[in-house]
């Protein structure tokens, strides 16, 4: 009950079987060894098991009924996310959400009309937004000019850092400076060059990124989304916290299962290793903190909605991330410690979270970066309201 | 009798408009967050007048029978009136053991005679009642007291020491686990529960001056004191299962409390207020990178507690471990307090110096006192070790440490 007052978690019946079809799915789908099988694989999914999510509609859960979805809100999809962290199966499933969030909420009633079914079907999209190592940087060096004696045509330049799952998308949705105007773009992969995009090597091995050189690609003006730039992107980074941290908390309590299986099993001294307070009490913390991530995380998903974020719907997938990423963190770099030797090779699991957990905290932004802006967002308030229990702001 | 949704919205009113006339004006020195902080007679004397006009006006034990003091009405009435007193941050109802704990008790299984003899001294606030439950060797293992109560004719003869006797030298009344039976299997049903007169021979308290600074509790000694054998309660043998019984009926008037505010609580909102004006580097130091960092922490950690209260009530999203928010709460809770605390005192820059009594003090010294009364709730009702291993155990299922 503090400066930000909202409390909310809600979860509906539908939501309810949605979660235990999710979980079903994705314990079938991704086992260890299938998620070890796909380390090393070119696109880190089987296109099988992305087809099979797609034919059970997930694709189209947050897309409007008249695009060819279900018309649920994107907070619907959380528990399908979660799941999904919590099996460590990697699809483009988040990419796509999130990208199709930015036509939803961006675009015009052609291109929501052109690109959403198609989304919906299974078609992949990504988003193309960072261009350095800082999430926390608003400028846009990608441009693109309009083609000299056509007022249609753009010509893109410039380079975008860790798109995911570029290898496989059919859209891209790339912020621009258009005409001094910052914009996003749908860049259908077909136009890109040949060469274009290039595989980075992740430090978690189950997730694909790539750089990708937009240089010289052509793109009708009518690509161009006509929402305010600000405030959509402000939004979609906000979604996208908020779906990462959901898959962080998953892969959160997958790892809190693995140290919890050990340490009721591996004996040392004579006696088994959970009955040590100094293994037992960093758990339960553990525990604690996923607890604390899932319940922002769960609060997330009731406060936003299909209109703009407001300030409640930013503090809580703020909230969400900072505290996912950094439970992940914990959770992985305890898991390593707590199997002792076995925790320092390739062969044990530990390793998949405590790499995964690397990956999470910065992607849209770590903590640190998330309770800056939430600081401006809760103290703010006390500052000008005298800050009592309760009170709104 | 039951309550209609329009009887209780007129009870709302009236409660606060009472409230607005009378809830009492800031007395000129620090009242207590807790019964167990009451450290002066100034401060007891202030409270025990708050008590009694709360009851006078009928806002206390509201659903009490008529004939003992209360005013017959259904439960619903006094949640009302303690959800007023908290939204007008009202001073607490002092006499917890009473309000919270004996009182539900007698009127659930007391006699007649205890029902005529005790409660209306309980809601007036005329007889305070003690806790006499833990023992200096046995903090966090209630089940193994030790003091003793042998039957002797019409009484029962006591022998042994209490310890942290909340009120222990105002009281009149405490409620008493004592060892009747030492040759039992299991050590809990050698245990008796009574309601013993605390000014009796035999009966003495030695104050315990707290890290505060102030008497809050004392140590009491029972030296072949000698106590009417109608003050057991329950037979002789259940004490346990009676003490147990107890310990429900503090969640609230729904649960057979009295009623009336057992803490005021303490949110960061109160703490931001009270730092906001102070500097760091010559600039306010709410605008401290550091600073704000630490606060937004906190403040996470606040609302993640408040959020896992709801989530608690979803099924679905408790699959995993379902009795984690629950069996977690106290710890989380008391935990977050007392860091909460000290790092409002931390933050005060030199003030953070200056304590209770001393003019400079940031709000009088209230955070200093606040931090150092947090370890009450991360070392009572069983510490925060404790209840690290209870979550490690129950919850995760990890061996026994």
């Amino acid at each position: 009950m503090l400066l930000n007052s909202n409390e909310s978690i809600h979860f509906s019946e539908e939501q309810s079987m949605l979660l235990d079809s999710a979980k079903e799915f994705c314990k079938d789908k991704s086992s260890i060894s299938v998620v070890r099988e796909l380390l090393d694989s070119e696109t880190g999914f089987k296109p099988d098991v992305w087809q099979d999510l797609v034919a059970l509609g997930w694709m189209a859960v947050a897309i409007p009924e008249q695009f060819g979805g279900s018309a649920l809100t994107i907070g619907a999809v959380v528990p399908i996310v979660e799941s999904m962290g919590r099996t460590l199966l990697s699809t483009p499933f988040i990419s796509s959400s999130v990208a199709a969030q930015a036509i939803i909420r961006g675009g015009s009633r052609q291109q929501k009309e052109r690109y959403l079914p198609s989304i919906a079907e299974g078609e992949v999209a990504t988003i193309a937004l960072l261009e350095n190592e800082d999430w926390g940087d608003d400028e846009v060096n990608l441009n693109a000019v309009l083609v000299d004696g056509d007022d249609d045509q753009l010509l893109l330049q410039g380079v975008k850092n860790q798109v995911q799952d570029a290898a496989v998308a059919g859209l891209f949705i790339v912020s621009a400076t258009v005409e001094n105007d910052k914009k996003l773009i749908i860049v259908p992969a077909s136009s890109l060059k040949p060469g274009a995009i290039k595989a980075q090597k992740l430090i978690d091995e189950s997730k694909r990124c790539s750089v990708v050189d937009f240089s010289g690609a052509r793109v009708s003006a009518s690509h161009v989304l006509p929402g305010d730039y600000n405030a959509l992107v402000r939004d979609i980074k906000l979604i996208a916290a908020m779906l990462l941290a959901a898959e962080a908390v998953g892969s959160a309590a997958a790892c809190l299962d693995l140290i919890v299986e050990y340490l009721k099993t591996r004996k040392q001294f004579g006696k088994v290793i959970g009955s040590y307070q100094a293994l037992k009490h960093p758990t339960v913390d553990i525990l604690c903190d996923m607890d604390s991530a899932k319940s922002f995380v769960y609060h997330a998903a009731t406060v936003v909605g299909d209109e703009p974020l407001n300030s409640d719907a930013e503090v809580a997938c703020r909230m969400a991330k900072a505290q996912a990423s950094e439970a992940l963190l914990f959770a992985g770099d305890r898991a390593v410690q707590f199997y002792g030797g076995m925790g320092f090779t390739y062969e044990c699991d530990a390793q998949l979270y405590v790499r995964r957990a690397q990956w999470v905290q910065q992607a849209y932004g770590d903590a640190s970066h998330h309770r800056k802006r939430l600081a401006g967002l809760l103290l703010e308030c006390g500052l000008s309201f005298g800050g009592f229990s309760g009170q709104r702001c | 009798m039951s309550a209609t949704a329009h009887e209780l919205e007129q009870f709302r009113r009236d409660v606060s408009s009472w409230l607005d006339e009378n809830n009492p004006k800031n007395p000129g020195f620090l009242l207590p967050q807790t019964f167990m902080e009451v450290g002066t007679d100034q401060q007891l004397e202030f409270l025990r007048d708050w008590q009694y006009k709360l009851w006078t006006a009928g806002f206390l034990g509201a659903h009490w029978p008529k004939k003992y003091g209360g005013q017959g009405l259904d439960p619903a009435f006094q949640t009302v009136a303690d959800e007023e007193m908290r939204r007008h941050q009202t001073p607490i109802a002092f006499n917890v053991i009473g309000l919270g704990w004996a009182g539900p008790l007698i009127l659930d299984i007391g006699s007649e005679a205890d029902k005529a003899k005790y409660i209306k001294g309980i809601l007036s606030g005329d007889d305070i009642w003690c806790q006499g439950f833990s023992e200096p060797d046995h903090g966090s293992d209630l089940g193994n007291a030790q003091v003793k109560a042998s039957r002797d004719g019409d009484e029962y003869v006591i022998n042994g020491s209490k310890i942290w006797t909340t009120f222990g030298n105002y009281a009149k009344y405490m409620i008493l686990l004592a060892r009747t039976n030492q040759n039992v299997e299991r050590k809990y049903d050698g245990l008796s529960f009574f309601l013993s007169p605390m000014h009796t021979q035999g009966v003495e308290t030695r104050p315990i001056k707290k890290i505060t600074g102030e008497y809050g509790f004392t140590e009491t000694f029972f030296t072949d004191a000698r106590i009417p054998a109608d003050c057991l309660v329950g037979e002789e043998g259940q004490g346990w299962k009676v003490a147990m019984q107890t310990l429900q009926y503090e969640r609230g008037a729904a649960a057979g409390a009295a009623g009336g505010l057992m803490v005021v609580r303490i949110v960061l909102a109160d703490a931001i207020a009270a730092i906001k004006g102070l500097k760091r580097d010559g600039k306010p130091l709410l605008e401290d990178p550091s600073v704000r960092d630490q606060l937004v922490k906190l403040a996470m950690e606040e609302k993640a507690i408040n959020l896992g209260i709801r989530r608690a009530e979803i099924q679905a999203l408790n699959s995993d471990y379902p009795m984690s928010l629950p069996l977690s709460y106290k710890l989380r809770v008391s935990e977050y307090q007392r860091r909460m605390r000290q790092l409002v005192v931390g933050l005060q820059g030199a003030h953070g110096a200056l304590y209770v009594g001393d003019e400079g003090a940031v709000a009088g010294g209230f955070w200093q006192r606040a931090y150092f009364n947090s370890f009450s709730s991360t070392i009572g009702g069983g510490t925060s070790q404790i209840q690290a291993n209870i979550i490690g155990e129950h919850v995760l299922g990890l061996p026994k440490s």
